[in-house]
């Protein structure tokens, strides 16, 4: 290669390097242009749309970010919500018992003012029968050994006095009597 | 303008002269024997593969050129073909390239707006420049893209454009008039400020646009040529105890090949940064 361009030289075909020649600028300037065509069209437009791309999905992340921590806080406040409801509920329910309970003490002690109510009038009834009973008894005994005293009494004196006789007539009379009144005052 | 021209015819003697003596500088130590041939201009005009004689002749740089957009597209194209939120590996290249030249140039230069405005032309002179540098140290290809003249004057062009058409659009004449006449000095250093300020602003900008990237490609390559050409001097036809001096000419070579990774990075950035900055001042609204 070298001999040849030796030879050029030699000929005196010095070429002088500051002296564009034609080609050489028009295939520059062509391709400066398909170059500056290449990227403005296609390859800049494809980057510009990346970087709108990239700001966008860091926006829209941004957004969901703001859309989660907004979920979270509606969560948040349905489970305070919830837990203030079943509180109040926990609440409720305690007092509903408590009130309950307290009916329940209510009426247990009412029934058993009752039954000691029904309990003592019944005893009080029994006792009652009783001392009638004991009563009606005591009388009839009473007047068993009234009349046993009474015969003893009489006997002694019956012997010897007239007058005796009477008394003796008067106190069968009356004592016949008092027989004849006794039914009806025991059946009451 | 005429300035500019006067610059252009003057300098690329300079430049060729300049270029000449470094090369007869660094070859007399191996021209022994005469044997060792340096590279010379004529490296950056191979012979015309197609269309040869008309106005769309292609050789070998233009090849390259096209194969260096070729593979830039490709990487933004697979890069940016299903963009999802969280990336993939060949869509976190892509992004991480397209997220310097929009954040780190545009934005940060040009604000959030107009950054926006002119992020697509931004971008294709920092990523053209880019991978056209990059095929200097691709084997096979070994020469920048951006080399020779055409891409450095046609972007320069581009940015040159931009700028005056960034500062018609927002300050309208006022644009010219602040370029020219700046506030605040007294009027009669107008006189000496005036044609500073044209020639800085609307001579030197462009032209430097284009020499300082052109100059380093050119350089860069003819270094990585001489150092591996001497190499193969020295391995191949140098005799004894010079055989050795192939070792550091390779080392240097390898070295070199690394260091035009860094310049052809650095060097895209720099036309990249310095486009923005010229529209970043077009831009301010000075009363």
């Amino acid at each position: 290669m070298f001999p040849a361009v030796l030879a050029a030289a030699a000929e005196g075909e010095q070429h002088n390097p500051l002296i564009p020649a034609w080609p050489d600028i028009i295939w520059s300037a062509v391709c400066f242009a398909v170059v500056l065509f290449f990227f403005f069209k296609i390859a800049l437009p494809r980057m510009q749309k990346l970087l709108d791309a990239r700001s966008e999905a860091i926006e829209g992340n941004i957004a969901k970010a703001d859309d989660a921590q907004r979920k979270a806080e509606a969560a948040l406040e349905q489970y305070t919500a919830q837990l203030a409801e079943a509180r109040a509920e926990a609440s409720r329910i305690r007092e509903q018992a408590r009130a309950d309970g307290q009916e329940i003490l209510a009426e247990l002690k009412e029934q058993a003012t009752t039954e000691a109510a029904r309990i003592s009038a019944s005893a009080t009834a029994q006792i009652e029968a009783e001392r009638q009973s004991a009563l009606v008894s005591l009388r009839s005994e009473v007047g068993s050994l009234a009349i046993d005293l009474a015969s003893g009494v009489i006997g002694e004196s019956l012997t010897d006095d007239a007058k005796a006789a009477a008394v003796v007539d008067r106190f069968l009379a009356d004592l016949e009597a008092s027989e004849a009144a006794a039914p009806s005052a025991r059946k009451s | 303008m005429f300035v500019a021209r006067r610059a252009e015819l003057t300098a690329p003697k300079q430049e060729i002269a300049l270029l000449e003596t470094a090369v007869n500088l660094l070859v007399p130590s191996a021209t022994g024997d005469g044997g060792f041939v340096g590279p010379t201009i004529n490296e950056f005009f191979p012979e015309v593969i197609a269309f040869a004689g008309t106005p769309f002749e292609i050789n070998r740089v233009i090849l390259i050129r096209f194969f260096a957009i070729i593979v830039l597209m490709l990487v933004f194209w697979i890069g940016t073909r299903r963009m999802k939120v969280v990336p993939t590996r060949w869509q976190s290249i892509a992004e991480m390239g397209l997220d310097f030249t929009r954040v780190n140039i545009a934005e940060d230069l040009l604000g959030e707006k107009d950054g926006k405005r002119f992020l697509p032309l931004i971008t294709t002179v920092f990523f053209m420049v880019l991978f056209m540098n990059l095929t200097g140290i691709i084997p096979f290809l070994n020469l920048a893209g951006t080399s020779v003249i055409g891409v450095p004057l046609v972007l320069a062009i581009i940015a040159y454009c931009s700028f005056i058409y960034a500062g018609i659009n927002r300050n309208g004449g006022r644009f010219f008039k602040n370029a020219l006449f700046p506030p605040g000095v007294p009027k009669v250093l107008y006189i000496v400020v005036t044609p500073i300020e044209f020639i800085s602003t609307f001579v030197i900008r462009p032209v430097t646009l284009t020499l300082r990237l052109m100059m380093n490609m050119v350089v860069g390559h003819l270094l990585l040529v001489l150092f591996f050409l001497a190499t193969q001097f020295f391995f191949f036809e140098a005799t004894g105890g010079f055989k050795l001096f192939g070792v550091g000419t390779i080392a240097f070579g390898l070295a070199f090949t690394l260091f035009e990774v860094l310049i052809a990075v650095l060097q895209a950035y720099v036309f990249a940064i310095l486009t923005t900055v010229y529209i970043q001042l077009a831009l301010l609204d000075e009363h």
